[in-house]
């Protein structure tokens, strides 16, 4: 199973027939999933969906190329306000918006990139966290951005994908998913495949020296400045689909936490793991969402927000989920350094000689 | 051979009120082994971070096939065709073997971020080109002995193989002009043994031109065609390497004064 006959099956996708077989039952129940769940888990499917892109391509440059950034809420907002604007005022095609607000992200990116060349560590984390502030303090105070009211995103119909215009409605979660799997499925591989080749390559050259990737010819400037178009590009796309998502945008929704959470996810799901990353975007959009309803548990959701309310918050508001939140990361960080993707590996192993 | 290969011409680099760098000559022909000796400190290491492109020199000319390389970035340098390795190991330790190898092809590759992202067939371009790439790799792998390492991280690997996975990284660049940067420091007399033959074969059957930083005499002696000693920054001797074994400033530079020893026995 381990002996490989040809330099391909080095950077194939899907290298052995048992994983083909998988990979068509999760093609399968994909397309079936949201036949058999209820209106609230599609909502959910597509939310860890557009998590999961942001993942992937925040993963690209932490994970990968070992630049930090503190700033991706203002790539997702870039992405978000810039599709729904392109939408309702140069009436184009939606998926034609999308791809406009995704390289705007990138361009914004690049510019970002440039003092990654300079800074390391800590003052590239500060410096990427202005951007990211800054960009939802612009996007406030100017009013074509609909200012502290937010953006509605407009209506999206079948047709409106391609060209603008249209009848056939895409309004249900439902529908939604259709558009968003795709979107999230085609990006992953293609993050993927792009990280088992030449650019992937120079990437980590650079995470893991930078001087020697320097003498052995790799463009450290253009490399760096590239992972933080590509990954910016992604979070762009996640942006303009949760605007869908959620039908409505405002500033304070790309706030600095959002940041924070996406970095999480690239943490706790695996650093430098495409698949790390799709583990990571999933178990923690679930955990939030869950989070958000700890307090409706009988008597422990009481018991919690209570002690929350008395000793963990200084406004007096309860803030058990971000208490929890904050553990579990910690937990997780401390137990299994490598993220979920280093446990998967390890139970993968147990597996392997398993029953003895 | 020709003797306009490689030249570097009066180079100096100063860092503070420190000449780390003085007055530097020397030429390289093309083929040849070409070593520099000197006790720890003396600027060898600084000499091929000017050639490489890590240091900018205060002033100097080097030469490489006819046209100037100083200052330039090392990227450009590296694409000319100049490859090192480093003393303190520089590899990419979350890497395999091979795939530290197939970075050391990254200026003879063009797969660019479409179509390596997009590939899904064997016949696509991306793949194609990763296939070809990998089998020339798979020369150098042979040829270092480095099999059993092929796809194990090179972070687990032991010193003496990550100092091999460095030379095969600079040779995976097809240099022809390869500096080996202490390359047998922490190496057994066997691995170093193994080591001679190599360089010897790398200069040989590749044809590469070798710049060598060595500690390790034996090795220097016979490997050699010219030996160049520098103290302080200063050249103190050239020439073959018998020549400038017995020559009495180097002997001073290692050994100390023989005035001075007499006064202590």
């Amino acid at each position: 199973m381990d002996m490989k006959r040809d330099y391909y099956e080095d950077i194939q996708l899907l290298d052995s027939k048992v994983l083909w077989f998988w990979f068509l039952i999760l093609i399968a129940s994909l397309i079936i999933l949201p036949f058999l769940i209820p209106n609230y888990y599609i909502y959910m499917v597509n939310y860890m969906a557009v998590n999961v892109i942001v993942t992937v391509g925040l993963n690209i440059l932490v994970g990968y190329t070992g630049q930090i950034s503190l700033g991706h809420a203002g790539f997702f907002a870039i992405g978000a306000f810039i599709t729904v604007l392109s939408m309702t005022n140069l009436h184009l095609p939606f998926l034609l918006a999308l791809l406009l607000a995704a390289f705007v992200a990138a361009f914004f990116g690049f510019i970002l990139g440039l003092p990654a060349l300079r800074l390391k560590g800590p003052y590239l984390a500060i410096a990427t966290l202005g951007f990211g502030l800054a960009i939802t303090q612009v996007i406030g105070r100017w009013q074509i951005f609909g200012g502290r009211m937010g953006l509605e995103a407009p209506g999206l119909t079948l047709q409106g994908l391609f060209f603008s215009g249209g009848s056939y409605t895409l309004e249900s979660d439902r529908q939604l998913y259709f558009l968003i799997i795709p979107i999230a499925f085609v990006l992953t591989t293609a993050a993927r495949n792009l990280m088992k080749t030449r650019v992937g390559r120079a990437f980590i050259a650079i995470r893991d020296s930078d001087i020697a990737a320097e003498t052995m010819g790799v463009n450290t400037v253009y490399y760096k400045t590239l992972a933080f178009a590509i990954s910016a590009f992604y979070t762009g796309i996640a942006g303009g689909l949760y605007a869908f998502l959620i039908g409505f945008i405002n500033p304070s929704s790309f706030s600095f936490i959002l940041s924070i959470y996406f970095l999480t996810f690239v943490i706790v799901g695996g650093l430098g793991s495409i698949f790390g990353s799709i583990m990571g975007g999933i178990t923690m959009t679930w955990l939030i969402l869950k989070l958000d309803k700890v307090q409706e548990l009988p008597y422990l959701g009481d018991i919690l927000s209570a002690f929350s309310e008395r000793w963990m918050s200084v406004t007096g508001f309860p803030n058990i989920s971000s208490i929890i939140f904050g553990l579990i990361i910690i937990l997780i960080v401390l137990f299994e350094p490598l993220g979920l993707y280093g446990f998967w590996i390890r139970t993968k192993i147990y597996w392997k000689t398993w029953p003895f | 051979m020709d003797s306009d290969f490689f030249s570097v011409d009066n180079l100096a680099i100063t860092f503070g009120g420190l000449r780390a760098v003085d007055r530097v000559s020397f030429t390289i022909n093309r083929r040849s082994i070409f070593s520099i000796i000197g006790p720890n400190g003396a600027g060898k290491t600084t000499i091929f971070n000017c050639i490489s492109g890590l240091y900018k020199p205060d002033s100097g000319k080097i030469i490489f096939k006819g046209e100037e390389i100083t200052g330039l970035k090392p990227h450009r340098i590296a694409m000319k065709g100049i490859a090192r390795t480093f003393q303190n190991i520089e590899l990419f330790l979350r890497m395999t073997t091979m795939e530290n190898l197939m970075l050391g092809r990254h200026i003879h590759t063009k797969t660019g971020v479409w179509s390596g992202s997009t590939f899904f067939r064997r016949g696509s371009k991306a793949a194609r080109e990763e296939i070809t790439h990998r089998e020339q790799v798979e020369r150098i792998i042979d040829l270092l002995d480095l099999q059993s390492a092929r796809d194990q991280f090179v972070g687990g690997l032991p010193y003496g193989t990550q100092k091999l996975v460095e030379l095969g990284r600079a040779l995976a660049l097809e240099p022809e002009l390869l500096l080996l940067d202490e390359p047998s420091a922490g190496m057994n007399s066997e691995e170093r043994q193994d080591l001679t033959f190599w360089v010897k074969d790398i200069q040989e059957e590749l044809g590469v031109t070798i710049l060598l930083i060595e500690h390790n005499m034996q090795l220097v002696r016979d490997i050699s065609d010219r030996v160049l000693a520098i103290n302080f920054g200063r050249p103190i001797g050239e020439g073959i390497p018998e020549e400038v074994q017995n020559d009495p400033e180097v002997l001073k530079a290692y050994l100390g004064e023989e005035e001075s020893i007499d006064a202590v026995s």
